[in-house]
């Protein structure tokens, strides 16, 4: 254990003095992404506000034969524009989000009391348009309702009669569950940090050892080469932990900044939920450091161990990406997935659930075997004569 | 006192070592002579068990690097081929960093680091950062730190690559210093004026195997000439690598 303890110090102490190893680990996760999510959540807000309050202009077809309509309309404070030549064209070329057409048939449908139909062209699939297309279909529906109720009065007839179902909203989410943004970004910023914050360290303890040729004089010392692999390893996943941990801390010094607001969020990071953040995710900074490790160990080159890591870096994100694409409702089965039972526990904390004890035993285990199992290969492969010599 | 017997190692196809014997005795200098790529480094590693060999027997003061081999690491100071320094530590810590390893107590460390500052003249620079450090300076750090836990055998592989006249004397004054000491030492070299001038016996190696073994005067005297360039040349039987 003394080589051990040896290598893990002077690899601290070596990288300590490395501005490049500083900046990667602990500086570039711990504020770029804190920074990056208010910043979104900012452009999120004001984008949104300033579409529901932007004064709503919209071309209308056939406005002739709906005067009424047109009345109503601009009596809701909607500036109507003349008749577009092509409005399909209009709506594609994103001149316009919404273009109204009220088709010739629409006077002989309402005389007779019939639907009288009015078209909304649109395209829903362009995001900055769900405003304004929810705010014409709002008008349109309001003023159905209106005429609605007027034509059953003038027969004597109650208005409620035609709404025999109340819907009354039964709010129970808690400000916290309504975190949703939060819930899913987070584990994804700190799945990401877990590897980012570990990937300096592992090429330059590995490959870079191997491009500075101190490898081979290295390992002449008489000390268990897994020894050595292994300080290398915990130095790794101490840097990766401690550049969660600011990331973390950078994330609550920046949350009050946030525009809570819009967003219903109560997201106060309490140091017993960021402690119990770091703690789920501890397990996926020693499998970080052992992966890394382990494919920039047989890299001959800083350089040739970069070109492997942008692949890495996908691992954790593929989970994170497949629970923003389907949120599904938190199992216990889930838990024994490593990197994405993190998702899931960090989710549950965030919305202030209490979490079952098991679940974190099997998320910490799962996770934890599949990083010493890495960390075995990885402390074996020096071993291996070839992958000392080789030098680009 | 080394023994190494019949020895071979292939990479693939390549016989890279072909059976080589020969034996360094305790206070003497055996020099592994021999053109780039004749087998001399592949030796070397094969001594300080870093390969292990494919045939053959290894005995350092009577262990075996195959299966002692934390013993033999031990008892060896290695001057690799790659001397790699740490460039973010001072020599002082590249040095110390060694003798952690070796498991030496802090205070035998400064004491031995104190005594190599003075043996090879390197007080200008201990304090200093490595980064930037002159050739001279960095064979200068990385003896003193493959000297640090006190070795009986010192193996160097091209010690005096890279260095320019006063450097190359100051490293010839210090390994003669290990000889008086009683040490036994083995480099590896091409290079003919470091033999002659520091060896008392010469191995030369030529495609894996020794061409020839024995002192400068035997050598001269099998191979019938007069300078140790030309017996070279005469007992390896040609002058491919001689140049680089």
């Amino acid at each position: 254990m003394r080589g051990l303890i040896t290598v893990f110090r002077k690899e601290v102490r070596e990288n300590i003095r490395d501005r490049r190893a500083l900046f990667n680990s602990l500086l570039l996760g711990p504020l770029l992404f804190p920074l990056l999510f208010v910043g979104m959540m900012w452009f999120l807000e004001s984008a949104e506000r300033e579409r529901a309050e932007k004064t709503l202009e919209l071309p209308v077809v056939g406005a002739e034969y709906a005067p009424s309509l047109i009345r109503f309309l601009e009596q809701q404070g909607t500036v109507i524009l003349p008749e577009p030549e092509d409005p399909e064209e209009m709506v594609r070329s994103q001149e316009v989000p919404v273009v109204i057409r009220i088709l010739p048939e629409f006077p002989a449908q309402w005389e007779q009391g019939l639907p009288a139909p009015v078209e909304v062209i649109s395209d829903p699939s362009r995001q900055e348009s769900n405003a304004p297309i929810r705010r014409v279909k709002q008008l349109l529906l309001g003023y159905g309702q209106q005429i609605g109720a007027l034509r059953l009065q003038l027969r004597g007839v109650s208005p409620q009669l035609a709404s025999p179902v109340m819907i009354k909203d039964v709010d129970l989410s808690t400000p916290k569950s309504r975190a949703i943004l939060a819930v899913i970004f987070l584990p994804y910023v700190l799945m990401i940090t877990a590897f980012t914050g570990a990937t300096h360290l592992a090429m330059d303890t590995t490959a870079g050892e191997k491009e500075r040729k101190s490898l081979e004089p290295l390992l002449i010392n008489p000390v268990p080469r897994w020894q050595i692999m292994t300080g290398k390893m915990i130095t790794t996943t101490v840097f990766a932990m401690a550049s969660l941990a600011l990331t973390l801390v950078s994330f609550r010094i920046v949350l009050p900044y946030m525009p809570v607001g819009a967003f219903g969020m109560d997201l106060t990071l309490g140091l017993e939920t960021l402690l119990k953040i770091l703690l789920i995710i501890s397990p996926v900074a020693i499998l970080a450091a052992a992966m890394l490790t382990l494919l920039a160990s047989f890299a001959k080159s800083y350089r040739e161990a970069q070109s492997y890591m942008g692949l890495v870096i996908l691992i954790p994100m593929i989970p994170s990406l497949i629970f923003m694409a389907n949120p599904v409702k938190a199992e216990a089965w889930m838990t024994a997935v490593p990197l994405f039972s993190q998702n899931i526990l960090i989710g549950e904390v965030i919305r202030g659930e209490s979490v079952p004890l098991a679940w974190y035993g099997a998320s910490f285990a799962s996770t934890l075997l599949i990083g010493l199992i890495l960390a075995v290969i990885a402390a074996t492969l020096y071993n291996r004569p070839k992958l000392i010599f080789s030098t680009s | 006192m080394i023994v190494v017997k019949n020895l071979r190692k292939s990479f693939g196809e390549v016989k890279a070592v072909n059976g080589i014997s020969f034996e360094a005795r305790d206070g003497e200098i055996t020099g592994l002579l021999g053109p780039n790529g004749a087998g001399k480094t592949t030796t070397l590693r094969m001594l300080y068990s870093l390969l292990p060999p494919d045939a053959g027997e290894i005995r350092i003061d009577g262990l075996d690097p195959t299966r002692d081999a934390m013993e033999i690491k031990r008892t060896l100071g290695v001057v690799p081929d790659s001397r790699g320094l740490y460039s973010r530590l001072t020599a002082r810590e590249n040095i110390s960093y060694y003798g952690q390893l070796h498991g030496m107590k802090r205070a035998a460390i400064d004491r031995r680091i104190d005594d190599l500052v003075a043996r090879l003249d390197m007080s200008e620079f201990i304090d200093r950062r490595t980064e930037g450090f002159s050739q001279g300076q960095r064979v200068k750090v990385a003896i003193a730190r493959a000297m640090v836990h006190e070795p009986q055998t010192v193996l160097m592989d091209e010690p005096s690559n890279g260095l320019d006249v006063m450097s190359t004397r100051a490293l010839r004054e210090y390994i003669l210093g290990l000889k008086r000491g009683g040490h036994s030492v083995v480099l590896s070299t091409h290079i003919m004026q470091e033999v002659a001038a520091l060896c008392d016996r010469i191995v030369i190696i030529a495609r894996g195997e020794v061409a020839a073994d024995g002192t400068a005067a035997e050598l001269l005297a099998r191979s019938g000439c007069s300078s140790l360039e030309d017996a070279f040349v005469k007992l390896i039987g040609t002058e491919e690598g001689l140049l680089a």
